[in-house]
């Protein structure tokens, strides 16, 4: 017996016919060719997130972005008009990368006048023009307006920083279409304290987003995460979530959240009663504006037990806003078939005592332990899915979001490969 | 090195370090016993600890006061291993890692 209604088609999934209900293909996590595909036909051509506006807060305030998965490198720069622009990472003169430290595929961030090459020294100035180049007289009629850096589309929604290599591409509002409308008015602003993890997983970039795009894993492989009798209810009751919405290309899954604050303090560890904490963050809503009433976009199925909602903005950018008021980001960077750098970022209202720096250390920490058990079985799923010994899989209903997800990069691939045809 | 107050904790104070990559370090190079040890002696003093440092603005702490909530984050850091891993590794995390490569400053 379901606990939360299902749509009147009689299962989620089925609402949306186009992605039928047939076991799911994996080879696209596991062949190269298919990976170049996706690289041409995904990475080079969708709003990819790279930050957020507080990364870039004065003239001249600087961050790069390694894209290996569009074989480049980017700058992304608050010029003096206050405007935020991107930049392909490149002097313009032999072809260094322009800004790096020590080594060059580290990224970095700074504040700067201009950008000067290592090389031979040429400089940009903050909105990307040519401004001077060593012995200029050596040169062949150089007309350095022809030489500014290379610009890439660079937009922004809600204080979140999107690039496009695509200079064709629909502008970011439009792409990121009634999901992101709903969002508005989220006060993002405020919760500018930030942790940010980062880890190389060996897996395709595509299993991560299919471990985070369901909870339906968390009472099983997180089992060992809450005390014994917990673990065993909630192994029983399984996992099924509120609500689901698919706005295509991008989709998201509205869940419950018992545990913030839990009804029974005996279910949660020592520490967590202490702090009132834990991996669903801060029990209390910290005292800013905008939380009540919240915009109409979270918790779309207007549940009572509702605890957090998390949007799938395709391709690579997860979006998870708790009802307590802080979120997370997750972006998942592929390097290769079968490697990615995963990015997690839990953004907060600055604490202004140490008992709230407290609350967040555990919710930071508490993050950790059970990304870790994440990361690790995706290595283990990827071995697997390479043996091809099975090459379908079923799906079930909670696992819509992913059956979405692997459909979209498949049609994407499919297009594009139409059109070079 | 710790308030007054907190001079229990004073045999603990390698477990002042400054960063979470720092602190998962030795949590990962400590024994259970270790561990337990000082998380014995600490949690009973975390809501006092708490209550002590909610005096003071948290960007203005006192040395004594920024090494006791240092101290504070590490005992946050093997609560897991203490009440419930057993172990200071994650359970099923292998070979993963996963770097806080920025973290709020105090």
């Amino acid at each position: 017996m379901p606990h939360f209604a299902k749509p009147s088609a009689g299962s989620w999934t089925e609402q949306y016919p186009e992605l039928g209900t047939s076991p799911v293909n994996y080879e696209d996590s596991i062949d190269p060719a298919y990976y170049e595909a996706e690289r041409e036909a995904v990475f080079k051509r969708t709003w990819l997130n790279v930050g957020r506006v507080e990364q870039v807060p004065k003239t001249g305030s600087y961050f790069t972005k390694e894209l290996a998965v569009a074989d480049t490198s980017l700058i992304v720069v608050r010029g003096r008009d206050k405007e935020i622009r991107a930049f392909h990472n490149i002097c313009r003169h032999r072809g260094n990368k322009l800004v790096w430290n020590d080594f060059p595929g580290e990224e970095v961030k700074g504040t700067c006048r201009q950008f000067t090459c290592k090389y031979h020294a040429w400089r940009y100035s903050l909105d990307g023009e040519l401004t001077f180049v060593q012995q200029e007289q050596e040169f062949f009629d150089l007309d350095k307006s022809e030489y500014g850096l290379k610009q890439v589309r660079c937009e922004v929604w809600e204080g979140f920083v999107f690039v496009n290599l695509d200079p064709n591409a629909l502008p970011l509002r439009e792409y990121l279409g009634d999901l992101a409308k709903g969002l508005e008015g989220y006060p993002f602003h405020e919760m500018t304290e930030v942790f940010t993890y980062r880890a190389e997983i060996g897996s395709n970039w595509k299993l991560f987003i299919d471990a985070f795009a369901e909870f339906y894993h968390a009472p099983v492989l997180h089992m060992k995460q809450a005390v014994k009798d917990e673990a065993d209810k909630l192994f029983n009751v399984g996992y099924e979530a509120l609500h689901y919405e698919i706005h295509s290309p991008h989709s998201m899954i509205s869940s419950w959240g018992g545990m913030s604050p839990p009804k029974d303090l005996s279910i949660v560890k020592p520490i967590e009663r202490v702090l009132r904490s834990g991996l669903f963050g801060p029990w209390e809503a910290p005292d800013i504006g905008g939380l009540d009433p919240l915009p109409p976009g979270l918790n779309p199925g207007g549940h009572r037990a509702w605890g957090n909602d998390s949007f799938e903005f395709f391709p690579n950018m997860t979006l998870l806003i708790w009802k307590p008021g802080w979120y997370l980001t997750y972006h998942y960077w592929p390097t290769a078939v079968d490697r990615h750098i995963f990015e997690a970022n839990l953004y907060f209202v600055p604490a202004r005592t140490a008992r709230e720096r407290l609350k967040q250390e555990l919710a930071a920490v508490t993050f950790k332990e059970y990304a870790l058990q994440d990361g690790n079985t995706l290595e283990a799923t990827q071995t697997m899915l390479k043996s091809r010994v099975v090459t379908d899989f079923p799906l079930c209903d909670q696992e819509l979001l992913l059956r979405h997800l692997h459909k979209t990069v498949a049609d994407h691939v499919k297009e594009h490969t139409d059109a070079a045809q | 090195m710790l308030p007054s107050e907190f001079a229990a904790l004073e045999p603990f104070t390698p477990w002042v370090l400054e960063t979470e990559r720092e602190r998962y370090s030795k949590r990962l190079a400590s024994s259970m016993e270790e561990m337990q040890a000082f998380y014995d002696v600490a949690f009973p003093l975390l809501e006092q600890a708490s209550e002590h440092l909610d005096n003071y603005p948290l960007d203005e702490l006192p040395e004594p006061e920024r090494n006791l909530l240092l101290l504070m984050f590490s005992l946050v850091n093997v609560s897991f291993p203490v009440e419930v891993w057993k172990q200071a590794r994650v359970p099923d995390s292998g070979a993963a890692y996963m770097d806080l490569v920025v973290e709020p400053k105090v």
